[in-house]
């Protein structure tokens, strides 16, 4: 089975229709293109020969059961704000959108936990822990994405720094298998030592394992006070530098993130938002959540004093949520800036020892720099997860922005893993890095990553040629 | 050039406490903060400062809590604060309050240029700024969504007035209330906040002020008597436009331009 994939027709779209209903269905060019990729087009574009939105696990599992059976390529889908091209369908077949399975259940005080649908949103659940006091932590900058895309590709964000990442609050999952079984993977419970650990595993496989269809997350008490500092300094890399100072501090902070100017002045230039602080060519931005109003003096005070003990020129105190609020309005609006600034973006999510991270900043715009093109280090230097962007300008062909990009990506990955370092920190392999992986984690590890999916997805039917690729060798 | 921007501590949040005996909000009961639109006043002092040189004074007329308000704005790179605080203000109105920060910029000896919020996020009225002016008999701008100059003699700055923006220059001795997002307020520096730790808030009262006429402050010196005081309802009115892709962006299409956003 699997490659070649069966193409599908009327007979197909007829069974599909007469286990969903007509009006959720579009075959063939009724297909909205926003339909054929996520958030990077760089990384594939690819038309689905259905498109179907499902209403509940049942329908999944139907469809999952039909798929299986006659060989058909499916590929679920959430909000479609990921950054890997992995939701797409890169050989064609049914495109599964869980987006009207959305349904939030009321938070479960005793156990501390909440349930919800995979399609309902980032931002809906964490207003939905907050209505009750309580506080989802995982905070991707794209709040409009879909819980069950966060949790599949086990999104990590700002404030992995304090709280850690989406896995670390999955209490447990129900999905469905592509033979169209519907499964439980944990339950509610704290610890569990029943068997493999499955439910991590499913948690980043990017959809290529199963189709999740509902998940309890853990919650935490919401903190009663936050902070946001913003330290000024000559460099990036004295920035890079601050970042394990602030992490020997006996208070843990909840992000710690680094800014250069010429990124601040893109958003400001392209987005009209101005950031408060004018000084320094670079920025290094640390956030305190505590639970008290001491806590909170006590730890902006100690980071303030360690900041210009290390050469920042000041520290700036964004105290209340108006301020905190002008300085994380920037640093959201990068990604949208770089999108205004430049013809088009490659990016490079490597993931370093909070040691190194100085080091491959250094090494970075190096690199860069020797195949021409200008590249922003950003991002979550708190955790190591540094962003490079690439950006492209007008004057460089397609040619030459490919094969630069390309052996741009070589070099940084290979002084990623030099350094101790992962190929990608939070976005995830996709479609888009996975030409880099072999090389990276070596082919008896690729032999691993093929046998679990087989395990998982015999057929494999389940978001082919993403983060494995079998179906060219058959 | 002497810059004096007036500020006031307002309640924290959207939510304000409103005592149903006397029409009055409840002010140590909730936590303070500084009205978001003096934050934008002073940023615009700071910066006329940072051309023309001179002091920028921040002046207010409350409780001794205030003082943790001034502390912030020495944080922000205010040179000197003052706070007006006396039993004999409480209860003050509209034109009690303006006389009575009129009073403290005489003994402050005057100004070149006094700076306020449009409005405050508590009062709502957007008239205190005004009513200085007009004790003062000097010249004055509401509504100021930019500085658009700045030199020894007189302010140039831009009004958005409804339909129509209107820009003026304006001589010293003059008063200015801004909007917010006419900048962006800069964030308290912890060096300066290190260095004023211990610098003065100056407290001036009653008896400190030159026009000793009671009847012109708190209670006594205001004509306005509220009646009834209540936070708005939250707006919750949602408009689902139904419909395919074209339909929806006609109907959207129609509704913004009815209303006159588009």
């Amino acid at each position: 089975m699997a490659y070649p994939y069966k193409k599908m027709d009327e007979s197909d779209f007829a069974y599909i229709r007469s286990v969903t209903a007509d009006d959720r269905v579009w075959v063939g060019e009724e297909i909205e293109k926003e339909y054929y990729r996520d958030e990077m087009p760089e990384y594939g574009v690819y038309p689905p020969e259905l498109y179907v939105e499902v209403i509940d696990k049942e329908e999944v599992s139907a469809i999952m059961a039909y798929a299986y059976e006659k060989n058909i390529p499916v590929v679920c889908r959430g909000a479609g704000t990921g950054l890997a091209g992995g939701a797409t369908c890169k050989y064609g077949g049914i495109m599964l959108s869980v987006m009207r399975m959305n349904r939030i259940f009321p938070v479960d005080h005793k156990n501390q936990t909440i349930t919800a649908q995979p399609g309902a949103l980032l931002l809906d659940i964490q207003a939905a822990a907050a209505a009750e006091g309580l506080f989802y932590p995982p905070d991707p900058g794209e709040k409009t994405a879909s819980i069950g895309g966060n949790v599949i590709t086990n999104a990590g964000g700002m404030k992995a720094v304090r709280y850690g990442l989406t896995r670390d609050f999955v209490r447990c999952i129900e999905a469905v298998l592509p033979d169209g079984s519907i499964m439980n993977f944990s339950s509610n419970v704290v610890k569990n030592t029943t068997g493999y650990a499955v439910k991590d595993l499913i948690i980043g496989s990017e959809g290529t394992l199963c189709i999740l269809t509902e998940v309890t997350l853990k919650l935490l008490p919401a903190p009663t006070c936050s902070c946001t500092l913003v330290m000024p300094f000559a460099s990036l890399e004295a920035c890079a530098d601050m970042v394990p100072k602030v992490l020997e501090l006996p208070f843990v902070p909840t992000a710690i993130e680094f800014l250069e100017r010429e990124l601040i002045d893109i958003v400001e230039r392209t987005l009209n938002k101005q950031f408060p602080v004018k000084q320094g060519e670079a920025v290094l931005i640390v956030m305190y959540d505590a639970s008290s109003r001491q806590e909170l003096d006590s730890a902006v005070e100690a980071a303030a004093e360690a900041a210009l003990a290390n050469g920042a020129y000041d520290c700036c105190i964004a105290d209340t949520p108006e301020r905190a609020g002008t300085v994380w309005e920037v640093r959201g609006g990068i990604l949208e800036g770089m999108k205004a600034d430049s013809v088009s973006q490659e990016e490079c999510d490597v993931v370093v020892p909070r040691s190194q991270i100085a080091g491959y900043v250094k090494a970075a715009k190096r690199i860069a720099l020797s195949h021409g093109i200008r590249v922003e280090p950003c991002g979550h230097c708190g955790d190591g997860n540094i962003h490079t962007e690439m950006l492209r300008d007008a004057s460089m062909s397609d040619e030459e922005w490919k094969s630069a990009t390309h052996a741009c990506l070589k070099e940084l990955y290979a002084l990623s893993k030099e350094l101790g370092g992962q190929l990608s920190g939070e976005h995830g392999i996709g479609n888009g890095r996975l030409e880099f992986l072999e090389e990276f984690v070596g082919p008896r590890m690729i032999r691993l990553y093929k046998a679990i999916k087989l395990a998982f997805d015999d057929r494999l039917i389940l978001n082919p040629g993403k983060v494995v690729e079998f179906n060219k060798e058959k | 050039m002497k810059i004096v921007v007036c500020m006031k501590q307002v309640p924290a949040g959207t939510k304000v406490d409103i005592d149903p005996e006397t029409g009055t909000m409840k002010r140590l009961t909730s936590e303070t903060r500084t009205n978001p639109y003096d934050l934008f006043a002073l940023e615009a002092a700071l910066q006329i400062r940072e051309k023309t040189g001179g002091t920028v004074t921040v002046l207010t007329m409350g409780p001794a809590q205030a003082e943790s308000m001034m502390r912030d704005a020495y944080a922000m790179g205010a040179d000197e604060a003052v706070i007006l605080s006396d039993r004999k203000f409480a209860g003050a109105d509209v034109l009690s309050t303006s006389y009575t920060l009129y009073q403290g910029i005489k003994v402050l000896g005057g100004a070149d240029l006094i700076i306020c919020g449009k409005q405050t996020t508590d009062g709502d009225t957007a008239q205190v700024g005004p009513a200085i002016a007009e004790h003062m008999h000097i010249p004055h701008a509401a509504w100021v969504a930019g500085i658009e100059d700045v030199d020894e003699k007189a302010v140039c700055v831009r009004q958005k007035l409804g339909r129509v923006t209107q820009v003026s220059r304006i001589p010293f001795p003059c008063l200015i209330t801004v909007d917010k997002d006419s900048c962006v307020p800069r964030l308290p520096s912890y060096l300066l906040k290190k260095a004023t730790r211990d610098k003065e808030v100056r407290v001036l009262g009653f008896a400190d002020l030159p026009n000793q006429d009671l009847t012109r402050y708190g209670l006594i010196g205001s004509p306005t008597t509220v009646e009834r005081m209540f936070a708005p309802p939250e707006r919750e009115k949602q408009v689902y436009i139904e419909g395919d892709a074209q339909e929806k962006a006609d109907a959207l299409f129609a509704i913004l331009t009815e209303k006159k956003i588009i």
